[in-house]
């Protein structure tokens, strides 16, 4: 079978999952309909309930934190269709761009510096996805010790502070954060471009389809001559790019940087979308469109329990609530064999 | 070669030095060695590089916190021998320290009340982590890290509301205080306590049936539930015990220290993660032991209390710490992928073995073992339905029986021996026989040991291990290769094992080795007892008691010669070469009639192979870097045996020339005039006729005398 017949048959699969979804949408809705549906009841019981919900200002906020949670999403989703998982994307986001912050104190353009601040990004996802696919460490251990290295680097060698700030009169790099375009905020337009071209990439091209055969089957992948090693990389340095690009954003919105936020919930919040959106941890299946709309709905949720000043630990303990259950669902809908079942799979 | 360059080479191949290695490899305690060692490093380099390392007091301070961390350990160590991992220990530890200080401090319930409870508190914890990933199957990672994120989060949020109540209470107790700083003879009451929970914990890993099934299910699970074991129940009740084990810690930590803080137990699943597999605790699973979770708890605290102590701060512990546990999972992944793959690569070890002068057996050679075509008209038995008749024999009933592949004995009866049946299924892979004096046929079962079978088919075991030998790095009691049996007059069973080191299926391996690795064995039926008696035999083969039963005959395939050793009488213990210098590899050796013996010869010497086994370097080149079907073998396409005299002397061949029919014959068996054949791996049992013979001969009358 060549390659062209290959994608071809991907391809016709996922037409015809398309059609089945389509043809009894009605009786079963898919994953996508009900997060979805989900997320406008939430939006519109906030929108009701909560005073200063639907205020203009806030409707900013919220399109802000969900833009940066849905780019490290994205990236995420990528590794987690190719059944591996990225712990590392948060100490990566927040030490790369703490980095470019500190080196705009220096007299390099930014273009530079933002070169700089993507090379040290990818150098941590090709060495995940080295660690991954040559070492053959489980992709959870070696993501949590090289999210622990990266950032011990950052704080030993890089850095100087826990916080990082851009000098004043980087206009150019705040308006990556601050700006408004076509009525858009900024961080929405990126987000937006990250998905848009991740979905073409995953969708649309050979390498993105055997993606998803790479985390249906990674032994059949092999066989049918799939370069599965340099693919698990490839994943990662998506990955890492995301987070890069997750953190400038952030960077640019607050025009700092804070690398405590390693210490944060922000990758629960990730698996969340991930899990939310259909992605399955079981690997190849899903895509960036419910991620996205898994992205808006904990957007929402995460905003709304911030206006109602619910303290961030109910808050933690529901978003452990919730991700169990996203899990065991999606555990129920792809239930591992227990004949195969692999030492090390999350 | 010059005769010292051999004698240089005799000697330098008898002992091996890789060998021992490779032996020590194969042992299970040599993996926790390393960390072993590097336990021993970190502690050196501390007391030399820290000023009053080893100072009494610095190392009781050290060691009061090693106990709850040592709890810690242990609660990941047996969650990874699941094949599972607990990444809430750290938040399970922190509620539970909290729980006891609210307790104690708070409720002032007394600790006997208090340390239940605690237990308890961990119990249910563990028990939602069980619940979880026993029963509802959800990968161990992911779960553990949102109910890390879920006890972290309770306990962040109900810390505030007693944490100033639990610093100004107070509760007079002496129990509490003792187990927080008391010693008992010296040591810490903590540290008694965690020696006392760990030998609990390691008997009932190593020798319960529980701590069995917790091992099989880490490591195959498939096969753990095939020989069925309760998978989801079990995991279910490690992880009861991580959390209870957690608690455990977090209640010597509250009586210790007294205080909860919102960082109590921040960061310790890593901590203790990585202390685990530095000490040798596989996370594939099944491979652990409490040992080698307290060796890394060790090395790992002494190495994060050293680098405070050395004045280094976060960046650089953190890049260490996750150096670490990259390096040791990475070393423990390749380790198990590859380890086999090592042991295997170094465990051939070719010895210098020297046949001597080939005799001449070709056409016109005029001597005794010139070719012929005696045995190529044989007419055959059983053909295309026996699979591997390795050995023949016949009973009183002038029924024949032979071993086959698969494990089974067969039995052929009728004139003609044309009625085929399975006689008795044993499993093993049956060897040689014999009759004994109750007419139960007794069987050399390769990779089990010595079998019998009753007249009505009913089978029961002889032996199956002998005493081992002393200094011998391997465990050699078991028998791995029991290969053929003669009773003598008084009903002691004496057998070969021709290899203590390779398997049934690798026996051809030890050809290539050449060297002593065989034994011959006597099991005594008055004192049930099993006793090797003679060791370092070249693949010891068949065994025959002599006609007068004096002394025995067994044949050392690749020394390519029979021994004598007298069991009985005046020579007693006396070992002697009886044939040197054979044409071909000797197999099994029976009586004959006329007060001779038969003796099969399974391969042909070649020149080539001759010079191969004269060097040992070549032949050691030749296993690694040459794939198996390439390697040189002694050539097994002629039948062939032999009829020699209790002198010694070879006295007539009979050849299968070309081996068409009876290629590689092990064994061969006279009764009444005609002579039955056996192969290893032929598809028949040939049988031809002994025109001078006894025509009323038969092995059991003349072994056991009439009935």
């Amino acid at each position: 079978m060549s390659r062209q017949d290959l994608a071809e048959t991907a391809e016709n699969a996922s037409l015809n999952q398309n059609s089945y979804a389509k043809k009894g949408w009605l009786k079963k809705p898919s994953q996508e309909l009900i997060v979805l549906a989900t997320a406008l009841v939430c939006f519109l019981f906030f929108a009701v309930t909560l005073t200063g919900f639907a205020s203009f200002g806030n409707l900013v906020t919220m399109l802000r934190s969900i833009a940066v949670l849905g780019i490290l999403s994205t990236g995420m989703a990528v590794v987690v269709i190719g059944r591996g998982l990225d712990l590392s994307q948060v100490s990566v986001m927040a030490i790369s761009s703490a980095w470019v912050l500190t080196l705009m104190s220096s007299d390099m353009s930014l273009v530079t510096i933002m070169f700089l601040g993507l090379g040290f990004a990818l150098v941590v996802g090709i060495l995940n996805g080295w660690i991954v696919a040559f070492i053959e460490i489980p992709p959870l251990f070696a993501t949590l010790a090289t999210g622990l290295v990266c950032f011990g680097v950052g704080r030993w060698v890089l850095l100087s502070g826990v916080h990082a700030y851009p000098p004043k009169e980087a206009a150019d790099f705040l308006f990556l954060g601050q700006g408004i375009v076509f009525g858009l905020p900024m961080p929405v337009l990126i987000f937006l471009v990250v998905a848009g071209v991740i979905h073409v990439f995953l969708r649309r091209t050979t390498i993105g389809r055997h993606i998803y055969g790479l985390g249906d089957n990674i032994l059949a992948a092999r066989l049918i001559g799939i370069s599965v090693r340099p693919l698990i990389i490839l994943t990662y340095m998506i990955s890492a790019a995301a987070a890069f690009i997750a953190g400038i954003t952030t960077a640019a919105t607050v025009a700092s940087m804070n690398t405590e936020i390693v210490n944060s919930t922000l990758i629960f919040d990730v698996l969340l979308v991930v899990v939310l959106g259909g992605v399955s941890l079981s690997g190849g299946r899903g895509g960036i469109v419910s991620v996205v709309v898994g992205a808006i709905l904990i957007g929402i949720l995460l905003n709304g329990m911030t206006i109602l000043n619910i303290n961030s630990d109910v808050q933690n303990i529901a978003k452990a609530v919730v991700l169990l259950a996203a899990i065991i669902v999606d555990r129920r809908l792809h239930p591992k064999d227990e004949e195969t079942d692999k030492q090390g799979d999350h | 070669m010059s005769s010292i360059t051999e004698t240089i080479q005799k000697v330098r191949y008898k002992w091996s030095f890789q060998r021992a290695v490779a032996e020590l490899l194969a042992k299970r305690w040599m993996e926790s060695i390393i960390p072993f060692l590097m336990m021993c490093m970190v502690l050196i380099f501390c007391a030399v590089a820290i000023p009053g390392y080893l100072s009494f007091s610095n190392l009781s301070d050290t060691f009061s916190q090693f106990a709850e961390f040592g709890f810690v350990v242990l609660a990941m160590t047996l969650v990874l021998m699941v094949g599972g991992i607990d990444l809430s220990v750290g938040a399970m530890f922190a509620l539970a320290d909290f729980v006891a200080l609210v307790l104690f401090n708070v409720f002032e319930i007394p600790v006997w009340g208090v340390i239940p409870l605690v237990i308890l508190t961990g119990a249910l914890m563990g028990a939602i982590n069980g619940v979880l990933i026993g029963y509802l199957k959800l990968g161990a990672f992911l779960t553990t890290l949102v109910t890390l994120l879920l006890f972290r989060a309770t306990f962040d949020l109900i810390t505030p509301i007693y944490a100033v109540e639990i610093a100004t209470g107070y509760q007079e107790s002496e129990v509490w205080d003792f187990i927080g700083d008391g010693t008992l003879f010296g040591i810490p009451a903590n540290i008694i306590i965690l020696i006392i929970v760990a030998v609990i914990a390691h008997i009932l890993l190593s020798r319960s049936r529980p701590g069995w099934h917790v091992a099989a299910i880490g490591s195959n699970r498939k096969a753990a539930r095939h020989a069925g074991i309760r998978i989801d129940f079990t995991i279910f009740c490690t992880y009861v015990l991580s959390g209870i084990l957690s608690a455990t810690a977090g209640l010597v930590y509250a009586t210790r220290l007294n205080s909860s803080s919102s960082n109590t137990g921040d960061g310790l699943e890593v901590m203790a993660l990585t202390a685990a597999v530095l000490g040798g605790v596989s996370l594939a699973g099944g491979k652990g032991s409490v040992g080698r979770a307290l060796i890394g708890a060790t090395t790992i605290l002494v190495l994060i209390n050293g680098l405070v102590r050395l004045g280094v701060t976060g960046g650089p512990t953190l890049v260490m710490q996750g150096m670490i546990m990259l390096i040791a999972v990475g070393i423990d992944v390749k380790w198990l992928k590859n380890k086999n793959k090592a042991i295997s690569k170094i465990y051939v070890v070719p010895a210098f073995l020297d046949l001597g002068e080939r005799p001449d057996a070709r056409i016109n050679s005029h001597t005794v073992f010139e070719q012929n075509s005696k045995l190529n008209n044989a007419r055959a038995i059983g053909l295309g339905t026996i699979d591997g008749p390795e050995d023949v024999i016949l009973d009183r009933q002038n029924r024949l029986y032979a071993g086959t592949r698969e494990g089974w004995i067969v039995r052929f009866s009728g004139d003609n021996h044309e009625h085929q049946e399975v006689f008795a299924r044993i499993g093993g892979r049956p060897l040689g026989m014999a009759f004994d004096a109750e007419d139960n046929l007794i069987i050399c079962i390769g990779g089990m040991g010595v079998y019998g079978v009753h007249p009505d088919g009913e089978v029961y075991k002889i032996t199956d291990e002998t005493n081992r030998t002393p200094w011998k790095i391997n465990d050699d009691s078991r028998l791995r290769l029991a290969d053929d049996l003669d009773i003598a007059p008084d009903g002691k069973i004496y057998f070969s094992e021709a290899t203590i080191r390779y398997e049934m299926h690798s026996w051809a391996m030890d050809g290539l080795e050449g060297r002593g690795n065989g034994r011959l064995v006597c099991y005594d039926p008055a004192k049930k007892q099993t006793r090797t008696i003679l060791r370092d035999l070249v693949f010891p083969n068949g065994v025959c008691i002599a006609h007068d039963g004096q002394s025995l005959f067994f044949a050392q395939t690749w020394a390519c010669n029979i021994m004598q050793y007298w069991i009985a009488g005046p020579n007693k213990g006396k070992l002697e070469v009886a044939i040197e210098n054979l044409p071909g590899n000797p197999d099994n050796i029976n009586r004959a009639s006329d007060g001779n013996y038969w003796l099969a010869l399974t391969g042909m010497r070649t020149p080539a192979f001759d010079l191969a086994m004269k060097k040992p370097g070549f032949r050691t080149r030749m296993v690694k870097r040459v794939p198996p079907d390439e390697w040189i073998y002694s050539n097994i396409n002629n039948g062939c045996v032999i009829k020699f005299s209790g002198d010694g002397e070879v006295l007539e061949t009979y050849w299968d020339k070309g081996g068409e029919s009876h290629p590689a014959i092990t064994s061969m068996r006279e009764h009444r005039g005609k002579l039955y054949l056996g192969g290893l791996m032929n598809n028949r049992i040939g049988v031809i006729d002994l025109p001078d013979a006894d025509p009323n001969w038969t092995g059991p009358e003349n072994y056991w005398g009439p009935k």
